[in-house]
C-alpha cells in the first residue's frame, strides 16, 4: 500500500502530513514563495492591517457573544454587564467597537490605494470586485452590529436604514415589515440582526476575503509603479523585482502592525468613544420607540453615503443614488481607459481627480454627520455630483490625457 | 505627488478622531474621576439627596467601595440602604409608576447620564435652577427648560432668579455666555460651597457611568509603553532583513 511521496521531499511529521495534505505547498504558494514586488510603500500596509482587524473583530466578537443577550429587554443591560461585571469586558467591547471604525479606516485607505495605483486593472478585476463585495458585506455587518447594543441610536438608526427599503415602489412597505419582523424595529428585528451579525455575514465575509486573496495570489500583486513584475524573470522563473512575501513583507508588516496597534490601542484605552464619533452619545440611552433623538446621524463611516441620500429631494431617488454610489465601484476596472495603471504615470487630470475625490469624500462624510441646512444640503448635492463625475468621466479623462512612459523595472 | 496623496489620506483617517461638539451644555465642566475624595463625597451627596428618586441600576455598591477603598462597614453605614447587600445595584426606593404620576415622568436612571449627555450637562443642570412661578414646582431649569424635577438642592443653594438688566446681544453665542443669576433667598451653602458640592456629584456620576475607566487608563499606559518599545525593535528587524533587497 505505497503512497506517492510528496514533491517537497519533506520528512518526519511534516512529510507525513505533506503526503496527505498540501501543507508545504500552501505555505510556499502563498507565503514563502509568493513573490511580491519589492517597491511596496506606506499604502501597502492596509491590506494586512485589514486582515488583522478582521481577526480582532472575530475574536472579540466571540467573547462578546458569550455575554450579550440578543433581546430587546436585555440587550442594553447585557452590554453594561459586559462593561462592568465581565472580567476585561470593557476592554473586549472597546476592542470590538473601536475595531469597527478601524476596519473602515484601513479599508478606505486600502481601496484608495487601489484607485491610485490602478490595482483594479486587468488582470486584477476580480480582486477588485471581491474587494467591493467585502466592502458591501462589511457595511451590512457594521450596520447590524451597531443595532445590537439597543441604544437610542441603534434603534433609530435601524429605523432609518430599514425604512429605506420602504421607498421601493409597490413592495416597499411589506418588505420593511418582512425585514423587521414587526411594524417597528423590535425584539424580532434585534434577534435577526444578531443572527446575521454573528453567523451569516462573518461567514460570507471570511469567504470573500479568501477569494480576494486567492485571486490576488493567482495573478500577483500590483505595485506603486503599476508595471508587471512577471514580465522580467530570472533563470529560476523568479521575478527580478519580486521578493518572497516571507520573510520580507512579514517583517515589514510587523512594523506596520506595531505602529497601527499603538494608534489603535491608544484610542481603545484612552478615547474609545472618540468624542462621540466611534460611540455616539445617544447610544448610552436605552432604545425608546416613543422618544426620537434630536438628531439622527449614522456612525462616521456611513456618513458620506448618508449625505448623498439626504442630498436628493426624492426618497426613492436618494436610495438609488446611495446604492449607486457603492455599486459604481464595481465597474471601475472598465471605466479606466488609461494606457498606464499607476497614477504616477497618468496625466495631471487623473492626479487632480484623485485628490478632489478624496477631499470631496471627507467633506461628504462631515456633511453626513451634520444636521441638514439649506447651505449644507446644497454642498452635499455638489459633493454627490463630484463623487459620481469622478467615476463617470473616468473613461474620458483617462483616455484623452497624456501619460508618461512606464519604467521597465520598478522604481524605489 | 505621493506626499500630497499621503496628506489627503491622513485627513481622511484623522476625520474620525476630531472631538465632537460638547452636546450643548451651558457650562463647561471637566470631570475628575481620579479624584477619589471628590467621588466619595459625591457618592455620599448622591445617596443623601438623589437616590430617593434616582437609581443607578448598573452600579453595584460593592464596586463603588472596591474602586475607592471604602471598607464594608463604612459602606453599609453611610452609603447603603440597610436592606441592601454590597453586590446589589443602587436602586431607588421610589415606586416608578407612582412617581410618574407625581412628577409627570419617572425620575430617570442616572447610571449612564454622564456618557449620554455629558458631565458638563449634569453640572450645568444642577447649577441652573431658577425661580419660575409658571411652573408647578416653582422652579425651572436653564439647561433643561421645563424640567419636571423640583429644586431638591434648594436648601443648600437657596433660590435664584435669572438676572435681567444687561441682556447679552440676543443670540447668546452658541450658549457659551455664562448665564447670570441673582440670589433671591440664600441657602446654607455659599455659592462656592454649592459649586464644590455639585462638582462632587458630577464627578461621582462621571465615575458611575464608566467605573472601569481608571483601570483602562492604567492598563493602557503599560500597553502603549510596551508598544513604544516594540516599534523600534520591529523597525530594526525589518531593516536587517531588507539589507539584501536592492
Amino acid at each position: 500500500m505505497g503512497i506517492v511521496a510528496n514533491p517537497h521531499k519533506t520528512t518526519g511529521f511534516l512529510g507525513w502530513v505533506d503526503d496527505r495534505f498540501p501543507l508545504t505547498k500552501i505555505w510556499k504558494d502563498h507565503i514563502s514563495e509568493y513573490y511580491a514586488p519589492k517597491n511596496f510603500n506606506f499604502w501597502y500596509y492596509f491590506g494586512s492591517l485589514a486582515m488583522l482587524v478582521l481577526v480582532n473583530q472575530i475574536l472579540t466578537g466571540i467573547f462578546l457573544a458569550m455575554h450579550y443577550k440578543p433581546s430587546a429587554a436585555e440587550a442594553f443591560s447585557s452590554v453594561e454587564y459586559i462593561m462592568r461585571d465581565v472580567p476585561f469586558g470593557d476592554l473586549i467591547r472597546y476592542l470590538h467597537s473601536t475595531g469597527a471604525s478601524a476596519f473602515f479606516i484601513v479599508v478606505y485607505l486600502h481601496m484608495y490605494r487601489g484607485l491610485m495605483y490602478g490595482s483594479y486593472r486587468k488582470p486584477r478585476e476580480l480582486i477588485w470586485i471581491f474587494g467591493c463585495l467585502i466592502y458591501l458585506v462589511l457595511m451590512a455587518e457594521a450596520f447590524a452590529g451597531y443595532v445590537l447594543p439597543w441604544g437610542q441610536m441603534s434603534f433609530w438608526g435601524a429605523q432609518v436604514i430599514i425604512s429605506l427599503f420602504g421607498a421601493i415602489p409597490v413592495i416597499g412597505e411589506s418588505l420593511v415589515i418582512w425585514i423587521q419582523g414587526d411594524y417597528v424595529p423590535s425584539d424580532a428585528t434585534l434577534n435577526r440582526l444578531f443572527s446575521l451579525h454573528v453567523v451569516a455575514l462573518p461567514f460570507v465575509l471570511v469567504g470573500l476575503v479568501v477569494a480576494h486573496l486567492m485571486a490576488l495570489h493567482e495573478v500577483g500583486s500590483n505595485n506603486p509603479d503599476g508595471i508587471d513584475i512577471k514580465a522580467n524573470k530570472d533563470e529560476n522563473g523568479v521575478p527580478r523585482d519580486g521578493i518572497p512575501f516571507h520573510p520580507y513583507y512579514t517583517v515589514k508588516d510587523l512594523f506596520g502592525v506595531s505602529i497601527f496597534l499603538a494608534l489603535f490601542l491608544s484610542v481603545v484605552f484612552f478615547l474609545p468613544d472618540a468624542g462621540g464619533y466611534f460611540l455616539e452619545r445617544p447610544n448610552f440611552e436605552e432604545a425608546n420607540p416613543s422618544v426620537t433623538p434630536e438628531h439622527i446621524a449614522p456612525v462616521w463611516y456611513f456618513t458620506p453615503f448618508y449625505a448623498m441620500l439626504r442630498a436628493v429631494p426624492d426618497k426613492l431617488g436618494g436610495v438609488i443614488v446611495m446604492f449607486a454610489a457603492v455599486l459604481i465601484l464595481f465597474v471601475v476596472p472598465w471605466l479606466d481607459r488609461s494606457k498606464v495603471r499607476s497614477v504616477r504615470y497618468k496625466g495631471w487630470i487623473s492626479k487632480i481627480a484623485l485628490i478632489i475625490f478624496a477631499i470631496n469624500f471627507v467633506i461628504l462624510a462631515w456633511l453626513g454627520l451634520e444636521a441638514p441646512s439649506d447651505g449644507k444640503t446644497m454642498a452635499a448635492r455638489v459633493g454627490t455630483v463630484i463623487y459620481f463625475l469622478f467615476f463617470l468621466l473616468m473613461p474620458i479623462y483617462t483616455k484623452m490625457e497624456g501619460t508618461k512612459p512606464e519604467p521597465s523595472r520598478v522604481t524605489s | 505627488m505621493k506626499m500630497r496623496l499621503t496628506v489627503a489620506s491622513l485627513l481622511l483617517a484623522g476625520s474620525g478622531a476630531v472631538t465632537a461638539a460638547g452636546g450643548g451644555a451651558l457650562l463647561d465642566y471637566d470631570p475628575d474621576v481620579k479624584n477619589a475624595a471628590s467621588v466619595q463625597r459625591g457618592a455620599a451627596n448622591f445617596m443623601n439627596y438623589c437616590s430617593g428618586c434616582h437609581s443607578l441600576r448598573f452600579l453595584r455598591y460593592g464596586r463603588l467601595a472596591e474602586d475607592h477603598g471604602i471598607p464594608e462597614d463604612l459602606l453599609r453605614e453611610n452609603l447603603m440602604f440597610t436592606t441592601d447587600k454590597p453586590g446589589d445595584h443602587i436602586l431607588s426606593a421610589m415606586p416608578g409608576d407612582e412617581a410618574a404620576g407625581w412628577f409627570g415622568q419617572k425620575p430617570p436612571d442616572l447610571s449612564l447620564t454622564a456618557r449620554a449627555r455629558g458631565a458638563d450637562w449634569i453640572y450645568s443642570f444642577l447649577m441652573t435652577f431658577y425661580v419660575d412661578d409658571k411652573k408647578a414646582t416653582g422652579v425651572n431649569n436653564l439647561q433643561l427648560p421645563g424640567a419636571s424635577m423640583p429644586h431638591v438642592l434648594a436648601d443648600l443653594e437657596g433660590y435664584k432668579a435669572i438676572a435681567h438688566g444687561d441682556e447679552s446681544d440676543g443670540e447668546g453665542h452658541g450658549g457659551h455666555d455664562k448665564p447670570k443669576f441673582e440670589v433671591i433667598e440664600a441657602g446654607v451653602m455659599s455659592p462656592a460651597q454649592y459649586d464644590a458640592f455639585v462638582s462632587d456629584i458630577t464627578n461621582f456620576l462621571a465615575y458611575a457611568a464608566e467605573p472601569g475607566k481608571a483601570t483602562m487608563h492604567s492598563r493602557g499606559l503599560w500597553v502603549i509603553f510596551y508598544l513604544l518599545l516594540l516599534i523600534p525593535l520591529t523597525y530594526f528587524i525589518k531593516k536587517e532583513f531588507w539589507k539584501d533587497v536592492h
